[in-house]
């Protein structure tokens, strides 16, 4: 277990050093100058040079890069260009609004999805186990941010229950900040609740297929019963896979829930970003937002090994 | 031997022939002009000529849904042609020698860019290069690579066992004959599989991108857009925000179907285990 853990360690460092080198690279592309944009088309030739100078984009690019991946593996992501201001802490900032968000809209799903496929699967063969099925089709189809849309046209338009958008912290007012994010957790957590639904559902059908369950049952045990016991552990191992992979369409999600909720999180941080041609920003966040999708990955490989020891 | 046709494969494939079909019609006709700003026609309601009534701009929604069609075919066509043509390669290079350092590379690259999702490389081209139809799908299709890759290693490693090609080794075809011969052949039916499932998503992400600003640039019709221009009126004028949305849930649900009841006809096997539950 301690080598494997090495092992997929060893490949998240060198992912992410790979991701830093690529995220850079791709930056470094953009056309024109970030002291000039600065300064305007009236700039003096020797303040352009200066401030290249105190930006650093003067130096080669090698240099460049090992300054800003050095930092950030100081949790130091540079000063931004465009407002002079550190962009390390509006990162930390916008980061716990997103994860509170994404992890929400995780529990929703789980919420949804374990009992109402453990029902179907259960039910397969009845109307409302395939009326399940089918719904959750549906589910699917349907983006995160059109959920957003229709959530706030039911409960904030038609039954004015909850506020349409805006974000509240939680040290301001407690009650506020829940409101604020119910709409917002909805939207994310019906739809990869939708998505879960069918994984679920097909590994309980997998587990209820299996020789141990039926002597289970043989044993005494009642349908339920059995399965609680001795089926959803195994049928959990697929599950995990998915809600890592579930995680991280949730974390783009979010992205867009947060535009259509007016949230400010990380997404709202990069597309502000990209619109101020902010490029270390931009840069910093897309760090931040793969690094957690390679470190979602981790966790899942880890996961897996410990539910499943034949894994490892 | 081929799998029946089941009810999911042909409602799948009726949502998809709608959708086509309203994208090859715009071609030559549409009820107005969808791009027409007319004043006097602003937020007009359904009826007289105007089916699903105007926008904001008084242009016709409906006509606006169809050329939209348009758009989220093309963009769901190069991006999934692109996936299909770097991934599939590669998925059957590192499928046909598993063991080898090149097969190892591959999908270590192909888990890298799994980490970047459609929506960040998007964002990343768009700040480079400046947003549009072109970024999205090339965002989109380099995205969707890694899935295809997958697939087509996973089930040419399932052909590279089979006797055929045992046989066509012992004939002394060259690799590379041998791929194209033999294994291309026999995973078509996955790729066809993918490729809608693939398209699904490819709709999705064009009309999340779009509803972001950093798809389809106006005044070309896009159903992400659309919902995004609606956002604001979502109080007053709901139903704007009602059939962008409807058309893009129906169009996803085709291409999920259409997959899906593909995957149960190609595939008796598959069908048959699914039978059995």
């Amino acid at each position: 277990m301690i080598l494997y853990l090495l092992k997929r360690l060893a490949v998240l460092v060198a992912s992410t050093a790979v991701a830093g080198v690529a995220v850079f690279a791709f930056m470094a592309l953009l056309p024109g100058d970030p002291a000039e944009i600065a300064l305007g088309v009236n700039a003096t030739p020797e303040a352009v040079a200066a401030l290249r100078e105190r930006f650093g984009t003067d130096r080669p690019p090698l240099s460049q890069f090992a300054d800003w991946f050095g930092g950030l593996i100081q949790g130091d992501f540079g000063t931004s260009y465009v407002t002079s201001s550190p962009i390390g802490p509006q990162i930390g900032d916008r980061l716990g609004v997103t994860a509170v968000l994404v992890l929400g809209g995780m529990v929703i799903a789980l919420l949804i999805a374990v009992p109402a496929g453990t029902f179907a699967a259960v039910h397969h063969r009845n109307p409302l186990g395939v009326t399940i099925s089918a719904a959750s089709q549906v589910g699917i189809a349907i983006p995160a941010f059109l959920a957003g849309i229709l959530l706030v046209f039911v409960f904030a338009v038609k039954a004015q229950a909850l506020p349409s958008g805006g974000y509240v912290p939680i040290a301001e007012d407690p009650r506020a900040w829940l409101l604020g994010l119910l709409l917002p957790w909805l939207s994310l957590g019906l739809v990869q609740g939708a998505v879960l639904t069918r994984y679920v559902r097909s590994a309980v059908l997998d587990v209820m297929r299996e020789d141990y369950l039926r002597t289970a049952r043989a044993k005494g045990r009642g349908r339920m019963g059995a399965l609680w016991r001795h089926g959803l552990r195994n049928a959990s191992i697929p599950v995990v896979t998915v809600l890592g992979l579930q995680l991280a369409t949730l974390l783009v999600g979010a992205v867009v829930v947060e535009r259509v909720f007016v949230i400010p999180g990380l997404g709202d941080l990069l597309l502000n970003g990209v619109a101020g041609r902010d490029l270390l920003l931009v840069q910093g966040v897309v760090m931040v937002l793969v690094v957690a999708v390679l470190l979602i990955n981790f966790v899942v490989d880890v996961t897996y090994a410990v539910l499943d020891p034949r894994l490892r | 031997m081929r799998g029946r046709v089941n009810a999911g494969l042909i409602a799948g494939a009726v949502l998809v022939g709608i959708v086509v079909l309203a994208a090859l019609v715009s071609f030559v006709w549409t009820p107005h002009d969808p791009t027409l700003v007319d004043a006097s026609n602003k937020l007009r309601e359904p009826g007289g000529g105007y089916l699903l009534g105007a926008d904001k701009f008084g242009r016709d929604t409906f006509s606006q849904l169809m050329v939209g069609a348009r758009t989220t075919l093309y963009v769901g066509i190069v991006a999934v042609g692109i996936a299909a043509l770097i991934g599939t390669p590669l998925g059957v290079i590192a499928g046909m020698t598993p063991r080898g350092w090149l097969a190892e590379l591959i999908m270590r690259v192909n888990d890298l860019v799994f980490a970047f999702p459609a929506l960040l490389l998007a964002v990343m081209l768009g700040a480079v290069y400046g947003a549009g139809t072109l970024t999205a799908m090339i965002a989109i299709g380099v995205a969707t690579v890694p899935a295809f890759a997958r697939v087509a290693r996973a089930a040419t490693m399932q052909v590279m066992v089979t006797d055929y090609i045992l046989a066509a080794r012992a004939a002394g075809r060259r690799r590379a004959a041998i791929a194209v011969r033999h294994v291309l052949p026999n995973i078509g039916s996955m790729l066809i599989v993918q490729a809608s499932v693939s398209f699904a998503i490819a709709i999705l992400a064009e009309a999340a991108l779009s509803f972001l600003g950093f798809g389809t640039r106006p005044p070309i019709p896009s159903w992400g857009r659309m919902l995004q221009e609606s956002q604001e009126l979502l109080f007053s004028t709901p139903r704007l925000a009602l059939w962008p949305g409807l058309a893009i849930a129906l169009a996803v649900l085709g291409f999920n179907l259409l997959g899906d009841g593909l995957r149960d006809y190609l595939d008796p096997k598959l069908r048959r285990i699914r039978a059995e539950r």
